[in-house]
């Protein structure tokens, strides 16, 4: 299913409804339907859609290594501390422009879980496993989990792949 | 700096609330809070409103909760700290009467979050982590980022699927005792082990529902207090703390870092010893969004050692009659978690405990008239822990 397939989807069931309420409003007069419970509820009339943009400039690096199959965090040349996910700014050292360095791939998987019911805006992939990994230099990655398996204290590798349908590239743990 | 009392509570029916929308629901809990504290809105001098939003219609909710309650022109803030919310209105209401500001103030919390169908709710709250890192890329749910917790502390202690299913029972079978509950019904082991999967290993019984509630609390400095009431019940002390807002970024999944600092400060101010803490409460309420959390929670306040608040559950040593009865009013699993009002809600389950006033088959023994609660913002993002007495702070 491509992501437009599944945008238009959404659309049909939201038009659905809104064609639905104009047909309640025609006969009663009124945008008001009666829930489960029997009780009247007025449906906004006003609908609102929203897609944030969030700036990135500061780790625009990250987006550039993960195009070339990295997954990339920051150092702080002075206390050495590594961020992941990366920032530009260390706040313990009050120093900006940290050093870029990249993710070890090798960890071993702390946390997990695997995700049965999921958000509409995920509802095109099957069940997920969503693993915390703590990676060979110490610090924690979360990501999807592409294993069949899963267990706490297996060794994972990350991975740099495209995400389907929407055809993103992001990173995600596989069993090694 | 003064001491503080609860001198009124008001606590709504949990559940789908459709009969009302979000101020005549806060009204209802005010109007109790008010009743009880025999006070009218001129005598609230500020008010707080606890609401967390997004699914509500509602842009300004502490506003229109003034204007619909008559507390107009006091002054007024809306306060959010997850599903700590409630909580976070009750310390800023008490820090204005401690601080001298001002002497009565009243403090309510109120959700709705029926008025956005249920994948909405799952939509919005997924969100309420690491926006950028957590949710958009990989979807992470609410129960999701419990169910991180629960499966490391499983794998690092050996719990089982069991011993979260004994959490849901017990709060189940207060819950069905509790008139305000949104479950009034309780729930056996074999429907535990098969209700259905959200975000393993936890399934929907391990889950406290989306739900609609308010909860409201009048308070008083000591002075104003004895003159209102023969029974106040004090606020002896609140802990406070904070957790990354990446869970990537901590580096322990089985016990809630913010949850444990922030007892550990509320019984330093109160004098507990940490080790043997639960000897000093009556009664508690402890966070249970989801029944790992409170298993944790037995753990981060000191009521058992590492790696065993499991087996507190597993010998019955919560319920009544136990070490020190949990979530007697049947917790968020069965009472209902509208997460804007919980905090508050909790208060006053412990101030009507401590008052001998909880439902018929829900009353603790109260015998050193002191109970706590521990309510923690999404996943130990925030952390409070209030201490409550029915004796006068020797402060």
């Amino acid at each position: 299913m491509m992501i437009n397939d599944i945008r238009e989807r959404l659309q049909q069931q939201i038009s659905q409804l809104i064609i639905a309420l104009d047909g309640i409003v025609k006969t009663t007069g009124m945008p008001i339907i009666t829930d489960k419970s029997g009780n009247p509820l007025w449906v906004d009339v006003r609908e609102i859609t929203l897609r944030y943009q969030i700036p990135v400039k500061k780790i625009q690096k990250f987006f550039e290594g993960l195009k070339e199959g990295k997954v990339l965090a920051t150092k702080c040349p002075k206390c050495n501390t590594i961020y992941f996910p990366p920032q530009d700014d260390c706040p313990k050292c009050k120093m900006s422009n940290l050093e870029w360095v990249e993710m070890p791939n090798e960890g071993e998987l702390v946390a997990y879980t695997i995700i049965n019911v999921k958000p509409p805006s995920f509802s095109h992939y099957s069940d997920y496993i969503i693993g915390i990994a703590k990676m060979a230099n110490g610090v924690n990655i979360t990501a999807w989990v592409n294993s069949k398996e899963v267990k706490i204290g297996m060794k994972v590798r990350l991975k740099v792949i495209r995400r389907e349908p929407e055809g993103y590239i992001t990173y995600e743990l596989e069993p090694i | 700096m003064r001491n503080v009392a609860i001198v009124g509570t008001g606590h709504t029916k949990f559940g789908v609330r459709t009969d009302v929308n979000l101020q005549e629901l806060a009204w209802e809990a005010i109007r109790q809070a008010l009743e009880e504290a025999n006070l009218e809105q001129k005598d609230i001098q500020y008010f707080v409103v606890g609401n967390v939003g997004s699914w509500s219609a509602e842009e300004l909710p502490a506003v229109v909760i003034g204007e619909y309650s008559d507390l107009v022109p006091k002054g007024t803030m809306r306060v959010e700290a997850a599903c700590a919310t409630g909580s976070a209105a009750l310390r800023d209401a008490y820090l204005a009467i401690k601080s001298g500001e001002v002497d009565i103030a009243l403090a309510v919390g109120v959700e709705q979050m029926h008025q956005s169908p249920n994948p909405q709710v799952v939509e919005l709250i997924g969100r309420a982590g690491d926006y950028f890192w957590e949710f958009e890329n990989f979807g992470l749910t609410f129960p999701g980022y419990y169910a991180l917790y629960a499966s490391a502390y499983m794998a690092k202690y050996g719990a089982k699927e069991e011993d979260l299913g004994k959490i849901a029972i017990k709060n189940h079978y207060y819950g069905a005792r509790n008139p305000y509950a949104q479950f009034q019904k309780e729930i056996t082991m074999e429907e535990y082990l098969k209700s259905k999967p959200v975000a393993y290993p936890l399934k929907l019984l391990d889950s406290s529902p989306i739900t609609d509630g308010a909860a409201a609390v009048v308070l008083a400095s000591e002075e104003v207090a004895k003159e209102l009431t023969d029974s106040p019940v004090w606020i002896v002390s609140q802990g406070v703390a904070s957790g990354t807002a990446n869970l990537s970024k901590r580096s322990d999944f089985t016990h809630i870092d913010a949850a444990e600092i922030a007892a550990k400060e509320a019984y330093k101010r109160a004098k507990i010893e940490f080790e043997n803490a639960w000897k000093y409460f009556d009664v508690a309420e402890v966070h249970d969004c989801f029944t790992i959390a409170e298993i944790m929670a037995y753990e981060d306040l000191g009521f058992a050692k590492r790696g065993e608040g499991y087996l507190l559950a597993r010998e019955k040593q919560t319920y009544i009659g136990g070490k020190v009865p949990v979530n007697v009013d049947g917790g968020l699993k069965s009472k209902g978690h509208p997460i804007g009002a919980t905090g508050i809600s909790m208060a006053v389950s412990i101030t009507r405990q401590l008052l001998d006033r909880a439902p018929k088959g829900t009353q603790a023994d109260i015998k050193n008239g002191m109970g706590l609660t521990h309510n923690v913002g999404g996943t130990g993002h925030y952390a409070y822990v209030t201490i409550f007495s029915t004796r006068r702070p020797s402060s």
